[in-house]
């Protein structure tokens, strides 16, 4: 197992927003995590990072137990995490950004791994001077992912990689997710309200809601629970 | 003849030769009448004295200077050419901060040669220096860290107070204390720094107000250690290289005019000072550009662009920080012992407020982490009281004004364009 969290809980002052959260993740899958606004989804990802850290419980990375450790600390075991609205470095290039991606990265490896992300997103190369705040939605997903992939992560980690970008870039990004799965081994924990497309790229899956985990099976379970289709694929995201 | 001048780069030494002299040729036409005769005094009448060292001087730094800008502007045309071939957007502000860079530099070599006798212009181009070298440390935590600080005037203190209580009671010198009293004003950064590890944004900026008015109300009232609200007196002024600038050389030494077989003439110190305090900034300049290019100034930069995203990368943004604040403290320290050494005498009524707003109003000016920004906008803000002069009492209104008129004119600073730290050596890319 490479990742396991066992009864986490998880409060921004007196809100609780993680309620006993059991979810794990095996060398080599895809999981994804789908949910309403609000359901904790963002807040299971960063407690995972120690942000907030983990009120209860207790979460152990690659046998290693990680609930203690700072954000950063975290980071350096080997998970990398693309956030939420991308959070790029705006006002630093394309190549720069990406270079951050690489700070604890081996330097040996940053010449190979710069041309293992351009390969992926050869837009990102044409870009590579320009200042990343100036890049369009998708081509700062594309970056953010990118950066994050410098650090040759074990676990990479994709908050709504899909959010807010036109059909066209949305397909792009979950054939990126499955690439990166298939052909590069890479381990991925996937939260997207575009339940429909995560759950079909995905192995498994969870439901969250109000800070617990509802439902959870394989990828094709839940697309065909009926819970599932009435709160997140019928009437919701098409696609 | 002329037609070189403006010639396209690519020249060959012959030619840089040629036209470097060419202008050199000029500033001795010129320089004969300018600088070579001036008319004394002597007695009533007029007499004429001839000054043809100095004019040598001059038509040097007009060959040297020549052969310099020339190259440097081959050299930025050379680098726009790549530039626009790896595709890039080539920014012109840039190109035109690295112009006035070169621009700034020759003239400020030049200044106290041209002005040797004038003690009012070189004293303050010697305090548009001081504030530059503060807006250059100040920079590094409010251009490149982001963090806010509004107490950046505290660190000048620390310096200031270091160095005269290093000299006056222990009997240190300049080169000795420096060191010393800049790493004093980097711990004094760091220890701003802890506790407000967790503020950021307006917060940060008054907790960092209190910091610099703490160590001003400590030296106001600790009398027995500062000296009060009197402060210090009688600091020693830094010599060169062991020769002190005095009328009368020590018993069996040298003063620094009679090593040199000079007359003696006040004016050799402040021309030192301001050589001195030049260096000094070329250094500061020279760091924290090649600080910029490693791994902690990048961190800097990525820290004030967005905290979380360092950390999910691994990054230990305490550590980030307190780099940040101890530099900037540290260059602010340098600063700080210079102005002792320099007036020879520190108070309290040096490090009011007013001094951290006016360097936090350089760098933002100059356009937050634009080094060249931070030289015009020290010049401008110096330079401005002093024209105001005439004015009187409505110099600071026109202070004001033009900071707003500024702001108003290039709301991102004078400066804003940010040159990116690294490129990759090939013009990778291009087409595909
Ligand atoms: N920094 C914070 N301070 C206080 N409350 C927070 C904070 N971040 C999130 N919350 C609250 O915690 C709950 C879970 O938020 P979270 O961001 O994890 O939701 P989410 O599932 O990611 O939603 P979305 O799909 O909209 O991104 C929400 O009620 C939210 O208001
Ligand atoms: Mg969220």
């Amino acid at each position: 197992m490479m990742l396991t969290m066992e009864g986490v809980h998880a409060h921004y002052g007196h809100i609780h927003a993680l309620r006993g959260i059991d979810v794990s993740v095996q060398v080599g899958e895809i999981v994804t995590l789908i949910g309403a606004n609000g359901a904790g989804k963002s807040t299971l990802m960063m407690s995972l990072f120690g942000n907030p850290r983990a009120s209860a419980g207790r979460i152990v990375f690659d046998g290693e137990d990680i609930t203690r450790l700072t954000t950063h600390e975290i980071a350096r075991r080997g998970i990398a995490l693309v956030p939420e609205g991308r959070r790029i470095f705006p006002r630093m290039t394309v190549l720069e950004n990406l270079q951050m991606g690489a700070a604890q990265a081996d330097p040996a490896n940053y010449e190979a791994d710069i041309a293992r992300v351009y390969a992926m997103f050869p837009i990102l190369q044409e870009r590579q001077n320009q200042r990343a705040g100036t890049l369009s939605g998708g081509e700062q997903q594309m970056l953010a992912i990118g950066r994050a992939l410098m650090s040759r992560p074990k676990l990479l980690l994709l908050d709504e990689p899909s959010l807010g970008l036109a059909p066209i870039y949305i397909r792009k990004i979950f054939q990126i997710v499955r690439e990166l799965n298939r052909d590069h081994g890479m381990t991925i924990l996937l939260v997207e309200q575009n339940a429909n497309q995560a759950l079909r790229v995905a192995h498994r899956g969870y439901v969250l809601q109000h800070g617990e985990i509802t439902l959870a099976g394989s990828g094709a379970e839940l697309l065909a629970s009926p819970e599932v289709r009435a709160a997140y694929l019928e009437g919701g995201a098409h696609g | 003849m002329s037609t070189v001048v403006f010639a396209a780069h690519g020249m060959t030494p012959a030619e840089r030769l040629r036209d470097a002299g060419w202008i050199a040729f000029v500033a001795f036409i010129l320089g004969v009448p300018l600088i070579g005769l001036t008319t004394v005094d002597v007695g009533g009448r007029l007499a004429v004295n001839t000054r043809f060292g100095l004019l040598a001087a001059a038509v040097a730094v007009a060959f040297g200077g020549r052969l310099a800008l020339r190259w440097a502007f081959d050299r930025l045309a050379a680098r726009k050419a790549s530039r626009q071939r790896a595709g890039s957007a080539i920014s012109r502000t840039q190109t035109i901060a690295n112009v006035l860079g070169w621009i700034a530099l020759g003239a400020a070599v030049a200044l106290p040669i041209a002005f040797s006798d004038n003690r009012y212009v070189v004293d303050t181009a010697t305090t548009v220096l001081i504030y530059v070298m503060l807006g250059w440390g100040l920079n590094v935590v409010v251009g490149l860290a982001g963090l806010l600080d509004l107490g950046y005037v505290a660190f000048y203190a620390v310096g200031a107070y270091a160095y005269a209580l290093l000299s006056t009671q222990y009997g240190w010198s300049f080169w000795e204390a420096l060191p010393v009293a800049g790493a004093i004003a980097a711990g004094f950064g760091i220890l701003l720094g802890y506790p407000i590890l967790r503020l950021r944004g307006d917060y940060l900026a008054i907790v960092t107000l209190g910091f610099g008015e703490i160590i001003r109300v400590i030296l106001v009232n600790w009398t027995e250690f500062s000296g009060g609200p009197n402060g210090i007196g009688s600091i020693p002024r830094p010599s060169f290289f062991g020769l002190a600038f005095t009328r009368s050389a020590p018993e069996g030494g040298h003063s620094f005019a009679s090593f040199f077989g000079l007359e003696f003439s006040a004016m050799h110190r402040l021309i030192f000072l301001y050589y001195l305090i030049l260096v000094l900034a070329l250094l500061t300049h020279a760091f924290v550009s090649r600080l910029r290019k490693l791994p902690v100034g990048r961190a800097w930069e990525a820290l004030r662009e967005d905290e979380i995203a360092c950390k999910a990368m691994g990054m230990n943004t305490t550590h980030i920080k307190l780099s940040a604040f101890a530099i900037g403290a540290m260059l602010g320290g340098f600063a700080g012992v210079f102005f002792a050494a320099r007036q020879g005498f520190v108070s309290p009524e040096s490090f009011v407020f007013t001094e951290s707003a006016i360097i936090l109003a350089i760098v933002v000016l100059g356009g937050m982490g634009s080094q060249m920004g931070v030289v015009l906008a020290a010049t401008l803000l110096v330079l401005i009281p002093e024209f105001g002069r005439n004015f009187a009492e409505y110099r600071m209104l026109l202070f004001g004004l033009a900071m707003v008129l500024i702001m108003v004119w290039r709301p991102g600073g004078l400066l804003a364009h940010r040159e990116p730290t690294l490129r990759l050596a090939k013009a990778a890319g291009g087409e595909q």
